[in-house]
């Protein structure tokens, strides 16, 4: 489907709304190190893989924070940034700039203001959150289940199948695992979790999804009250 | 009229002279700052190997007292990988850490759904780096998006001095200093640098196999200038890494023209968009490397590249595209070069496309390394044995 890049899509969203956003990643201390201008010379959408797949282009992105369009800013953080690969291919830049680092910015803003699109484009991926944000892992070997990857053939039958014999069967003593790629110490999961609760990335997630956030909030307070930390997430 | 001097192409010298790096090196801005006090820089433990980088800088790699700061991917759907940079550091009789005290970097979930922010990433990173410390060991990165946020990481915390505040005030909270490693060091660096002690311990001919590489984005695209190169490898014009190490095990590696292109991993697309992961990796990478290299194996160095590039080819298969390809990782080259055996190490089961034609080609009795395989789950599914230990695993 062609991307509507035209203002009209998202006319009903106040002018004063989108540069608040805009403001927002601008005021990122990443940002003088990503973007530098553009040529428009077209060398970040060669090397892009989305671009290929998409209707997609980091030379828009790029061009349409350079020259500050704010409502084109606004309409790419909404319908566009979701389908970069952020493989930084971009990086290639002549003038320097990190299309795939002001993707991951615009992105970051987008959660952090709930916004619907993000919502949408993280459909599904739940799982995931709660799996990184518990564990500090992002995959584990108990993921490796048929309605999962049904499109990885029936080899991840035979993995489900034999998963825990064939995880015993792995020479390095913390791979005997199930639900976590190794094994990892308590005391480590706790400073996982403290770091989340400092840093205010839950306030993210729940943003993105509420249902998510209760639950996690539920795991996290309460093996961090078992370890003698009196945090509240809330 | 204007002459001017004309030098011929096939004159023209690219030397790579690091007094013409277009950028700062980094670490010397490092060590500044650890005079100042404002962080600790954690050392290259001697021996060290040096390698060059993409500028010509010479860049630390260190032989052991390395802490494997292991890849969540790697580890929990191909955990042969990462079992086998085990094994070579074990082969070689080094000292290194396997370490519980380690969380993910948590940068495969932040490039996917951006559900995190500088701080907490960075703090992730130093909570990791400082725990190696504190066990006296460097850290050795086995995951190539790993690698690549870690440098970003690094970057970041040089350049911005509230983020470098913000993570010092985290990690006092938990107890630990703010530490950053002098060099952040992938494992296939290792790999590559241990190329010449490995072709000399090479007990399999792999001199009738050609192989294509497909190097990580995150390895050699993320701070560019910190990647290996060397001139006798495609002249320096690409990374060196992977393609040296198949080169001194006498592969034959050869060139196709999407060399440079992402496997199609995505980060979000793998986990929930996949109809854009299969068609890149099928399209834009297997295809092209069947039709014009036709290889027996595909090589490469990041968990998500091995993943992408193997399990997608299921449903190329099914659409009739040009596939089969097995796909492996250094490491797992390396190691089964030097005689380790395809299942209780290499723990190819766990890969999807059929690498039955490629394992015979070597040479390797596949039915009955499988059947040594079986016969030690045998063993831990009767209760014999709790787990297949490294013992055993060297039968």
């Amino acid at each position: 489907m062609a991307l509507d890049l035209s203002i009209n899509k998202y006319a009903d969203v106040p002018y004063e709304e989108k540069e608040r956003l805009f403001d927002e990643a601008k005021a990122d201390g990443r940002w003088e190190h990503v973007l530098y201008g553009c040529y428009e010379c077209g060398i970040c959408v060669a090397a892009c893989p989305s671009a290929r797949f998409y209707d997609f282009s980091p030379r828009v992105i790029a061009q349409a924070v350079a020259r500050e369009d704010v409502d084109l800013v606004y309409t790419l953080m909404n319908d566009s940034v979701w389908d970069c690969s952020q493989c930084f291919s971009c990086d290639r830049c002549p003038r320097q700039n990190s299309p795939g680092q002001i993707i991951t910015v615009l992105r970051e803003v987008a959660v952090r203001n709930g916004l619907q699109t993000a919502k949408q484009a993280l459909e599904g991926y739940g799982r995931i959150i709660y799996k990184i944000m518990s564990t500090g892992s992002q995959v584990s070997p108990d993921m490796l289940q048929p309605n999962a990857f049904p499109d990885w053939g029936k080899h991840v039958h035979e993995i489900s199948e034999n998963l825990e014999v064939w995880r015993k069967a792995l020479p390095p003593e913390t791979l005997h695992t199930i639900e976590t790629g190794w094994k990892v110490d308590e005391k480590t999961i706790i400073e996982l979790y403290l770091i989340w609760h400092m840093t205010g990335v839950m306030n993210m997630i729940e943003e993105i999804d509420e249902g998510l956030f209760m639950i996690l909030v539920d795991v996290m307070e309460e093996r961090l009250e078992e370890a003698g930390y009196d945090v509240t997430f809330d | 009229m204007i002459h001017l001097p004309v030098v011929k192409a096939t004159d023209r010298v690219f030397d790579i002279d690091p007094n013409e790096a277009p950028t700062h090196d980094l670490r010397e801005e490092l060590f500044q700052l650890e005079k100042e006090g404002e962080l600790e820089v954690i050392r290259v433990p001697e021996p060290y190997m040096e390698v060059k980088t993409k500028f010509g800088r010479i860049k630390k790699i260190p032989v052991e007292k390395t802490w494997h700061h292991k890849s969540c991917g790697q580890c929990g759907h191909i955990p042969g990988y990462s079992t086998s940079i085990f094994w070579l550091n074990r082969a070689f009789n080094l000292d290194y850490h396997d370490p519980t005290d380690q969380t993910s970097c948590t940068a495969w979930n932040y490039y996917a759904s951006a559900t995190s922010n500088p701080e907490a990433q960075a703090a992730v990173a130093i909570r990791n780096f400082a725990a190696a410390h504190e066990v006296g060991y460097f850290p050795l990165i086995h995951c190539g998006t790993s690698f690549g946020h870690y440098k970003e990481v690094r970057h970041a915390l040089v350049h911005q001095p509230d983020l470098r505040r913000k993570v010092r005030d985290i990690m006092k909270r938990l107890g630990k200093k703010l530490v950053v490693p002098e060099e952040i060091v992938h494992y296939s660096e290792w790999v590559y640098a241990m190329r010449d002690r490995i072709a000399e311990r090479q007990v399999v001919d792999m001199s009738n196999i050609t192989a294509t590489v497909h190097p990580a984005c995150h390895y050699h695209k993320l701070i560019e200038e910190d990647a290996i190169y060397s001139e006798e490898i495609y002249g320096a014009q690409r990374t060196a890494i992977i393609t040296g190490v198949l080169e001194k095990l006498g592969i034959n590696v050869a060139d196709y023209s999407t060399w440079f292109d992402c496997c199609g991993f995505g980060f979000r697309h793998i986990l929930v968009s996949r109809d854009f992961s299969r068609s890149f990796s099928v399209q834009r990478k297997i295809e092209v490397m069947m039709e014009e290299a036709s290889p027996d194996v595909t090589v490469t160095h990041d968990t998500g590249c091995v993943t992408t590039l193997d399990q997608s080819q299921v449903v190329g298969k099914a659409h009739d595209k040009k596939v089969g390809l097995p796909v492996m990782s250094d490491s797992q080259m390396a190691a089964l070069a030097m005689g380790a055996h395809p299942y209780k190490v290499l723990q190819l089961h766990w890969h999807n496309t059929n690498n039955k034609p490629f394992l015979e080609k070597i040479g390797i009795d596949v039915e009955k390394t499988w059947a040594e395989f079986e016969a030690e789950c045998a063993k831990i599914k009767s209760g014999e044995k709790q787990y297949m230990t490294w013992e055993d695993a060297a039968k």
